[in-house]
């Protein structure tokens, strides 16, 4: 059911941008380009943390992969 | 040490590189007719950069420790290519090695990951390969994705396919070999809403195929007081759905607020959901503060109970914390510096990272069953209080972008 709503939901908002015309320049993106906008961060620190959890949580994915294995014993 | 055996030792056959870059290189074609429009403002491929980092994790008798080493190089701003190396060494006596009659352990985790970038002006596509080792699992994982900017670059759309090959074995029983897959499904959207404000949106359709359990995990029967161990007995097949949401801010200084949740389901009965709080502020010139707060909350599998009355009490059966109902929070804090020195001036720029994060786990169905062993245990089996688990968190690495 979730799936569905959101596929609703996803196709409304791609619909929707037939209509519109894009509101935020591209010289008005000096903000979104600092580094501490980035929802990654460091590369090598975020796939990390998301393995840290992944191994100890059941819940995965939704967020970024990581490989398999887990030396969770 | 020749071509094949090189390949052998990243896990992959000859036969699966060649079927993925069949793929890629379909893919690319969809890239180059995807982006006939053309723009004046296109994709970028990942930054150059290398990191260098040590991890430390240390909580319930695990500590595990190790380098992680990321190498990216890009070419004529088309093409992009890394490679990691990660390790995991395992000093292990945790509540499940304790009550399963062992004592501590040491193993080793090796995963190794290589992969590429193809940018195509809005489109890029990426295919990575991963292998991890250890003395008795080993697996591999294929990852295709392809991502467009459209709507004035304003929003980025993103689909990943991933397909993962698992040998499972046990270090006690040389003929033990079983194997599980897996395949993941990914669709992401950002979207640029103000200046200052950008959000994601992520779906995940996880299916998994095969062995699934943990060969040295047991469940536990208790009848008239006294306890006995059998093997667990996963079901062999799970699908799950995540779906997360997550926005930053730019706030009106230089500083930027972030929020992410997910929710996540599954077909063993297992519902979850997580959000972040996320905090980051530059200081001077070269000084990066990072704080975050983090919930995490689970309900259990269906099969999953802390003891079981008689064998079978039903088909499947688990005892894994992992599967059962628990809370987490944790907080994290972070420092970077951004180190200016003439010495490194043939670098863009170099940063020393230091991260620190806290997790507290509160099982809410998973009994402390070593309160229960030997002689004058101070609780009968199966009135054990409920396990917790803190962990401390550490990374420490250099990054140098070039």
């Amino acid at each position: 059911m979730h799936r569905y709503i959101a596929i609703i939901g996803i196709c409304g908002v791609l619909a929707g941008c037939g209509s519109l015309k894009p509101w935020v320049k591209p010289y008005q993106r000096g903000y979104l380009a600092d580094p501490i906008m980035s929802f990654e961060g460091d590369p090598v620190d975020s796939s990390y943390i998301k393995h840290v959890y992944e191994a100890r949580e059941a819940a995965r994915g939704g967020d970024g992969g990581s490989g398999g294995g887990c030396g969770c014993n | 040490m020749g071509v094949t055996n090189l390949l052998r030792l990243f896990g992959f056959t000859i036969k699966r590189l060649l079927a993925a870059f069949c793929v890629f290189q379909k893919l690319t074609v969809l890239a180059i007719s995807f982006s006939i429009a053309n723009s004046t403002f296109a994709a970028t491929l990942s930054e150059e950069r290398a990191d260098i980092m040590y991890h430390s994790y240390d909580g319930g008798g695990i500590e595990i420790t190790g380098p992680s080493i990321l190498v990216r190089k890009n070419f004529k701003e088309r093409v992009s290519v890394y490679g990691n190396y990660y390790v995991d060494q395992i000093s292990s006596a945790s509540i499940d090695v304790i009550t399963s009659g062992a004592s501590r352990y040491a193993e080793k985790r090796t995963e190794v990951s290589v992969g590429t970038e193809y940018l195509h002006d809005k489109t890029k596509l990426s295919l990575s390969g991963t292998t991890s080792e250890e003395n008795d699992y080993e697996a591999e994982t294929l990852t295709f994705g392809i991502s467009q900017d459209f709507f004035g670059d304003m929003t980025t759309l993103s689909l990943g396919y991933s397909y993962g090959d698992d040998i499972v074995r046990n270090i006690t029983d040389p003929d033990f070999e079983k194997y599980a897959q897996h395949r993941k499904y990914r669709f992401g959207l950002t979207q640029v809403i103000t200046p200052k404000l950008i959000m994601g949106l992520s779906a995940e359709t996880v299916n998994d195929q095969g062995f699934l359990n943990n060969p040295y995990r047991f469940i536990r029967i208790i009848k008239d007081g006294k306890q006995s161990r059998a093997g667990e007995l996963y079901p062999n097949t799970r699908n799950s759905d995540a779906y997360g949401f997550r926005i930053k801010y730019f706030l009106p200084f230089r500083a930027a607020l972030g929020m992410e949740t997910r929710v996540f389901t599954d077909n063993w009965g297992i519902e979850s959901n997580n959000s972040e709080l996320n905090y980051i502020h530059p200081y001077k010139d070269q000084w990066t503060f990072a704080t975050h707060l983090r919930t995490y909350s689970q309900t259990q599998a269906s099969f999953f109970s802390d003891s079981f009355s008689y064998l079978p009490q039903q088909d499947f059966m688990a005892r894994d914390k992992e599967m059962s109902e628990f809370d987490a929070f944790g907080f994290g804090l972070g420092v970077k510096y951004d180190v200016r020195s003439e010495w490194l001036s043939f670098f863009d720029k170099v940063t020393v990272n230091f991260k620190y994060d806290y997790i507290h786990f509160d099982y809410k169905t998973f009994r402390d069953m070593s309160q229960s062993m030997g002689e004058g245990a101070a609780f009968s089996p199966g009135e054990e209080p409920f396990y917790e688990l803190k962990a401390n968190v550490i990374r420490f690495f250099i990054s140098a972008y070039y």
